[in-house]
């Protein structure tokens, strides 16, 4: 089995909630709430949950653009939340993030140049002017861009080649590992292709290591050799892509995977379908046990009880947290 | 004359006009629905779906403007109505359900006020009996509690519960034309599931006709009987869903098919990506619009522009497809 | 290779970056207007050595009580005989030097302290927003005539006063964007690099500040003429004999019954200067509201 890049251990990034005119502290939001993962070299980990599942904190907290609240991060072997400023940020030339919405997370005052150019002057990665140029017009190329539009603003792109500027940026370091924060979800439908294939062509060319994160289990098929889903803080199935889409065990994949529409009329009209009562479970009051049974139907009194942990299905790699899980 | 159509669209031109110049938002759209029927319209930001809907319902920005066309609702026409006629429809006969669920119920009223007041403007009903049909209509919909619901406010619901709501005001009095545009877009895959899932019970339970404007393809596919596919506020491609999805006729909707990520695909297996970007509505190319993004383009498509014709089972505005059907004519 | 990326250019013409001054004013009648205002204050503060008839403080006993349209003197001369253009001209050269160094003096302390109760939060922010809101608790003129009271009436301390009266407008403003900023996907991106807080701060924050505090500079800019004219008025700021807006409606109060427009026209020089910086103000920040634009 390849090294693994990162291993997560029981991380917890909670946010407290505070009320009243001095902002005591009255609760805390469980965004993430007890996390193990790893991720191998060079392979692509999808995590798929609906929002306000935590899967986006989790990515940041793996970057400690949140801080966590508990638990280990391990990059090559090195616990990255003991690390002090000067080596988080020499860590910080490893790993990289790209964002959903390619509107706000380009600044409206730089111009393109500005922008790649940033990246590589606070890890000074280009002696001279010229050769800061030449490396800019690098990034533009490996991301399908012409080098002649450093000089632009990035309201003169539209959504896709904004993307592509994201994507651009976050190689610009040279990182092992990449965070893909729901790269294409808020693209048109006709450019989402053009992202997702730009960023496994990228990863072949450049070895790079990806945390795939998107609401969209189909998304992530044509991408993740590996797959978690995520449930109100939690990760409660893990498994090998192909796996998990031919035979998912825990209740909520099995209905996440239903919920989604087929582009096959006869198809989609002859599925049967798991429709979930209710709503996601609050990560501010989540519910005793599994966090699931409040919408599951196969609930039983033993999941109020006590929570099934990861390894309760575990069949190798394929793992899921339920005590009845599907056929 | 007695009217065909529950509504039938003509050839309908609507403009924007903005500050960078005035573009055609929907361009020579034609359609008819009849009752019961589910129409999906499918298309890109900016494709002229929603802009068609505005159009039907008369409820455009400042900025727009029907030019030309005529809109049928039963045996009116629309563009002939007064606008307080025109609020008489609206609201009663056709109503409409927007994307947003979190901006589209008015923050200071309670929600059962809200679903309500349909009732209380056109049926001059007392708030007391709007308040008890609005709960009726929050079980209907599928709003657990219904009855401590009606008095939250909307902040208080989740989204998928506002939403709920919303289809329940716009049910609130029986419309013959329910459109929804992008109802699911901006909710979670599960709740996805329970509002399509309450959209298509409504419709068999009511006959309903309702127009379902999405992006999602996906959601066609489950949803509606026809599909109308549109590109720069063109109509593209038009016919029953199974025809238009199992052999495509225009390359726009046979490339979106291929480019979309699909749950039935093999784990990664590549797709097929559309090149280029949307069109820009104010610089339009000449000739067809879809031809500088299209991996079948002949000479002819940058040169003129295909109109809307019969190609097999269904109509396609695309001169390869076309001359393909004229050849085994 | 065919899932080779494309190389793909921008279409259409290449547009410059959205926000410049002078492209606004192309755009928006308000902010040309309220600029060329403002230009011509500005000028007319500059030039009024120049352009004046006469030596502001020179008095001419003889040709006192002059009315407004007498020969060699338009707007007619004060009590002492003195040209009154020449005051109102030189007086500019007063009002705009007071404003422009309150104005500085804000939003230099405001600023830095919106930024860093914005961007450190916490105990800071708790800390330095109760001091604000202490600022705030008294009405501004209030204030910054019992600041003037306490520091000894001058024109040095004027400024000073007016200046330390700015801030809390300045401090909340910077705060309120800072906070709207800090989560954004740019800002969280450059963090992702391994920037230093100074850099963000620097490079992202303040590029992105400069609209919203532009519109408030204008706009204190205008409070600032009016607090001195204020101020001079209760003989806290500019001495006699300085020629002053506000001192000048002092003098002129004595004489209303008889020759009213010793008092009237300072007035009306302080409206038009506070209206252009207001007109500015306002029309910027029309300009510059992006739910407007688009």
């Amino acid at each position: 089995m390849p090294e693994p890049l990162i291993e997560v251990r029981g991380l917890k990034t909670w946010f407290p909630v505070r009320s009243g005119v001095i902002s005591r502290v009255t609760g805390h939001v469980r965004a993430v709430d007890g996390v193990d993962l790893t991720i191998s070299q060079g392979e692509t980990l999808g995590l798929v949950g609906e929002s306000g599942c935590g899967k986006s904190t989790l990515g940041r907290s793996i970057l400690r653009l949140v801080e966590p609240t508990a638990g280990e991060v391990y990059f090559r072997g090195k616990n990255i939340l003991r690390l002090r400023r000067g080596g988080m940020r020499r860590i910080r030339r490893e790993m990289a993030i790209i964002f959903q919405d390619p509107f706000a997370s380009l600044d409206p005052r730089q111009t393109v140049g500005d922008i790649l150019g940033e990246a590589l002057d606070i890890h000074r990665l280009t002696s001279t002017r010229r050769r800061r140029a030449q490396r800019i017009a690098e990034l533009l190329g490996l991301v399908g861009l012409s080098s002649d539009l450093a000089g632009r603003y990035p309201h003169e792109f539209s959504g896709g080649q904004r993307q592509r500027i994201g994507i651009a940026r976050a190689l610009a370091v040279e990182p092992l590992f990449i965070v893909c924060d729901e790269p294409i979800s808020a693209l048109d439908v006709s450019i989402q292709a053009q992202i997702i294939n730009l960023l496994e062509h990228l990863q072949e060319q450049l070895h790079l290591t990806y945390l795939f994160i998107a609401h969209d289990l189909s998304v992530v098929k044509h991408i993740s050799d590996r797959v978690a889903v995520m449930y109100v803080g939690k990760v409660v199935e893990v498994s090998p892509a192909g796996d998990l889409y031919r035979r998912p065990r825990h209740p909520y994949t099995g209905s996440l995977l239903s919920a989604i529409p087929i582009p096959d009329p006869r198809l989609e009209r002859s599925r049967e379908r798991i429709i979930l009562k209710g709503d996601v479970a609050s990560a501010l009051d989540p519910p005793s046990g599994c966090r699931f049974r409040t919408r599951c139907f196969k609930a039983q009194p033993r999941c109020a009880e006590s929570e099934p942990p990861l390894d309760t299905v575990n069949q190798g790699d394929h793992q899921a947290a339920c005590y009845y899980p599907l056929a | 004359m007695a009217f065909s159509h529950l509504l039938e669209l003509e050839n309908v031109h609507t403009e924007l006009s903005l500050a960078e110049g005035t573009l055609r938002a929907v361009d020579g759209v034609s359609l008819t629905i009849d009752a019961g029927e589910t129409l999906g319209i499918v298309g890109e930001s900016g494709s002229g779906k929603s802009m068609t809907a505005l159009s039907i319902m008369r409820l455009l920005p400042r900025s727009g403007r029907i030019v030309e066309g005529s809109i049928r609702f039963k045996d009116r026409v629309l563009s002939d109505l007064s606008e307080d006629e025109m609020e008489a429809i609206r609201g009663t006969e056709m109503a409409m359900i927007f994307q947003d669920p979190m901006t589209s119920l008015n923050p200071v009223y309670r929600t059962g006020w809200q679903v309500g007041e349909p009732l209380r403007i056109h049926r001059h009903v007392r708030s007391g009996e709007a308040i008890a049909t609005a709960t009726d209509l929050f079980q209907q919909v599928g709003i657990p509690d219904a009855r401590s619901r009606v008095r939250h406010f909307p902040h208080m619901l989740s989204g998928g519960m506002r939403q709920r709501a919303m289809i329940a005001m716009g049910l609130s009095m029986s419309p013959s034309l329910l459109i929804a545009d992008e109802p699911t877009t901006a909710l979670d895959v599960t709740i996805q599931a329970q509002i399509l899932d309450l959209l298509r019970r409504l419709n068999r339970e009511y006959g309903t006709a309702t127009i379902l404007i999405t992006h999602n393809l996906g959601v066609v596919a489950g949803m509606c009987d026809r599909v109308i596919v549109m590109y720069a506020g063109r109509i593209v491609e038009q016919g029953r869903t199974e025809d238009v999805f199992s052999h495509p006729e225009h390359p726009y909707t046979w490339s979106l098919l291929r480019s979309i990520p699909r749950l039935d695909a093999e784990p990664h297996e590549p797709l097929t990506p559309i090149e280029g970007s949307p069109p820009d509505m104010v610089h339009l190319p000449a000739g067809c619009k879809f031809q500088p993004r299209c991996p079948f383009a002949v000479a002819r498509c940058s040169r003129e522009e295909p109109s809307l014709l019969q190609v097999r089972d269904q109509l396609a505005r695309c001169w390869v497809t076309q001359a393909g059907t004229e050849l085994n004519a | 290779m065919s899932n080779a990326p494309a190389i793909v250019a921008a279409e259409g013409p290449i547009r410059r970056r959205p926000v410049a001054l002078l492209e606004l004013a192309r755009k928006n009648r308000g902010v040309l207007v309220g600029l060329a205002l403002v230009a011509v204050l500005f000028l007319v503060a500059l030039l009024a050595p120049v352009i004046s008839p006469h030596d502001p403080i020179a008095t001419e006993p003889d040709n006192a009580y002059l009315p407004p349209l007498s020969p060699g003197h338009a707007l007619g001369t004060d009590e002492l005989g003195r040209d009154q253009i020449s005051r109102i001209l030189w007086g500019a050269r007063i009002s705009l030097p007071v404003a422009f160094v309150a104005v500085a003096v804000g939003l230099v302390a405001g600023g830095l302290i919106g930024l860093v109760s914005g961007y450190a939060g916490g105990l800071t922010d708790l800390l330095l927003m109760r001091v604000i809101d202490a600022l705030l608790a008294f009405p501004a003129l209030i204030l910054a005539i019992a600041l003037v009271a306490a520091l000894g009436p001058s024109l040095r301390n004027a400024m000073i006063a007016i200046g330390i009266v700015a801030i809390p407008a300045y401090a909340r403003l910077v705060r309120a964007v800072v906070l709207q900023l800090k989560p954004m996907e740019f800002v969280v991106a450059t963090r992702s690099l391994g920037a230093t807080p100074v850099r963000i701060v620097l490079r992202h924050l303040i590029p992105n500040l400069m609209n919203p505090v532009l519109v408030q500079v204008s706009l204190s800019a205008g409070f600032a003429i009016l607090a001195e004219a204020v101020l001079s008025f209760l003989g806290l700021g500019a001495q006699p004999p300085t020629p002053d807006w506000g001192q000048m409606i002092t003098t002129g109060r004595t004489f209303l019954p008889n020759d009213p427009w010793l008092a009237i026209i300072p007035g009306v020089a302080i409206s038009i200067t506070v209206y252009s910086f207001n007109l500015l103000g306002d029309s910027l920040r029309d300009a510059l509201d992006p739910r407007l634009r688009r």
